[in-house]
């Protein structure tokens, strides 16, 4: 049968206005008011030109392959292609490095030399080294971080490990945004002699419960964390997710169902992950223009102790 | 930019119903602009289904079919460890019925002589064969396919269009394996949007061999298309996996139906 009478069926015009910004996102080197109709078609308006935080990049090397984005000037490129404003930035070298103070020194310097203003630095902390406190002292006072991010699972240590309470007292004391990194690649396709189980964050309840004012972030956390976990860890504390591992059809929208919108962040997992897939996620789900708002830009502000809108 | 995506399923999909699965599936496709879906597999699925099963999810893909003919191809899914039912069964969802394609999931390893039969019908009938590959670090099904078992399958059936689902999702070893298999086409859905493998697909086996699915529900339209869409590949290359190859693909066993499409 002709696939023409389908169009009867519905919107002649949705469907090409739909066709025109998938087409967009194929161009790739979009400017930044193209990128915002691919971020929120129909939504002009709602987000403004730029608003888009990604709370989830890293910048060097993957130890096991290099990615078509990982030289910061191409990334950045890409990211205000897409109409990021800001990309909250970790390393990859932070995974497997010993020399964590370098690695957090070259960071803060990629994104103040390559970030074109929109490079947030991300220090890593690992509880496991001798002296990590000042690991985070660094993070804070020299290189002036919001925020550090942790791998437990390539650091070798459990949520329930005594430093790793120690670790979340500090930041909270320092007013230091946490994130951790619950995955960083399937389990499935890593390489045979560099497997890293992810992490278990059901520890993570009881601690919310003594952090209260604790602003903590999961990244790529989604294949780790069932229904009721996430129930629970949402109920426990200020945990946020972000999306960049999130799958399943209306997987944003379904996320909505089961926690709160300000508890929702964009996060793309790029340039290992394609950026686009998490860009398409906003659009593929059926989402009001106030939920847009909240997950492109919104709530990572929050985070940031700014206004939900700047 | 007309998009078909080769690898979808109803399982995964909110509603009681096929019908109801098939609706939503196509109302998330419309807001990807994806016109064609190719569907295989029931609401409930099976590693190792008996011939009943077989039926039962086979009679469920017909059923979405009903009122969807226009957006969707059905895949009749076998099983080869059932030989002769799975013969049947594709006579009467392919031959006689309006399916245009073969899924073939974990039940048995490719390479094994028992899929012979059921891949020369198939050519026969001019249908695509979509098998199941992946290579996991934490150990294979019992009855899961590779994509070196793939390509050799695909040698011994030069003439019979394959489709490597999922590339292994190990891509980088996935590719190796089928690249020198004309007749095998790389299929990109089903793991993770690492970047890097559309790139690579690209480069080893021509755009021509590499094809866009989802694997919706389980996956998203959206992360699935982000492969292609955020890839550093030509715009030609593009036009050539979200929807040209598939057709390349099907047009002869649409043409055989008399089915039309746009082209």
């Amino acid at each position: 049968m002709s696939s023409k009478g389908y169009m009867s069926d519905y919107s002649r015009r949705e469907f090409i206005r739909t066709t025109t910004v998938v087409a967009a996102v194929a161009a790739g080197g979009l400017g930044p008011d193209a990128a915002e109709a691919v971020v929120v078609p129909g939504a002009a308006g709602t987000a403004g030109r730029g608003t888009l935080i990604d709370t989830n990049i890293s910048l060097s090397r993957w130890p096991c392959r290099r990615l078509p984005l990982d030289e910061t000037p191409a990334l950045v490129a890409r990211l205000r292609s897409q109409g990021v404003k800001q990309a909250w930035a970790g390393s990859f070298d932070g995974l497997l490095h010993k020399d964590i103070a370098s690695v957090n020194a070259r960071l803060a310097a990629d994104c103040r030399k390559n970030g074109r203003g929109v490079l947030v630095p991300f220090g890593s902390v690992n509880p496991r080294l001798p002296d990590w406190e000042d690991d985070l002292r660094r993070c804070q006072e020299e290189h002036k971080m919001p925020g550090i991010r942790l791998h437990p699972n390539y650091h070798g240590y459990k949520l329930d490990d005594l430093a790793f309470a120690r670790l979340l007292d500090l930041a909270r004391e320092r007013g230091l945004i946490v994130q951790l990194a619950v995955s960083m690649e399937d389990e499935r396709t890593q390489h045979p002699l560099m497997r890293a189980p992810r992490v278990d964050v059901t520890p993570l309840i009881a601690l919310l419960a003594s952090q209260p004012n604790l602003r903590i972030v999961l990244l790529n956390w989604s294949r780790g964390v069932s229904s009721s976990l996430l129930a629970k860890l949402s109920a426990a504390g200020s945990v946020c997710f972000d999306i960049a591992t999130l799958d399943g059809v209306g997987g944003v929208a379904n996320l909505l169902e089961q926690v709160p919108l300000e508890r929702v962040v964009f996060g793309s997992h790029a340039p290992f992950f394609y950026l686009e897939s998490a860009v398409l996620k906003l659009k593929e789900s059926d989402l009001s223009e106030s939920q847009v708002a909240a997950i492109q830009a919104a709530n990572a502000r929050r985070l940031l102790g700014l206004p939900a809108r700047g | 930019m007309m998009i078909w995506d080769v690898h979808c399923h109803l399982s995964g999909v909110p509603g009681r119903t096929p019908d109801e699965r098939m609706a939503q599936l196509i109302a998330f496709a419309d807001r990807m602009g994806i016109e064609r879906l190719c569907v295989f597999m029931g609401m409930n699925w099976s590693y190792d289904p008996t011939p009943d099963d077989m039926r039962k999810q086979n009679d469920e893909v017909l059923a979405a079919l009903e009122r969807w003919h226009y957006r969707a191809f059905g895949f009749v899914y076998l099983n080869p460890n059932h030989v002769e039912a799975s013969l049947a069964e594709l006579d009467r969802c392919v031959r006689d019925g309006p399916m245009v394609g073969v899924k073939l999931w974990v039940a048995r390893h490719c390479n094994t002589p028992e899929l012979d039969p059921i891949v020369e019908r198939a050519g026969e009938l001019k249908a695509p064969v979509l098998q199941h590959t992946y290579i996991k670090a934490t150990g294979n099904l019992p009855g899961e396919s590779t994509p070196m078992e793939l390509a050799e399958l695909a040698r011994r059936h030069p003439d019979v269009p394959f489709i490597a689902a999922h590339t292994g999702a190990d891509w980088e070893v996935g590719i190796r394996a089928i690249r020198d298999c004309k007749n095998v086409s790389a299929e990109l859905c089903g793991s993770d949007p690492t970047a890097g493998f559309t790139e690579m697909a690209v480069r080893e086996l021509g755009a021509e061999r590499v094809l866009y699915g989802s694997d919706a529900g389980g996956r998203s339209f959206a992360s699935q298309l982000g492969k292609v869409l955020g890839a550093d590949i030509s715009e030609s290359a593009k036009r050539l996996i979200l929807s040209d190859n598939c057709k390349r693909l099907l047009m002869p066993i649409l043409k055989q139906k008399g089915v039309k499409t746009d082209e």
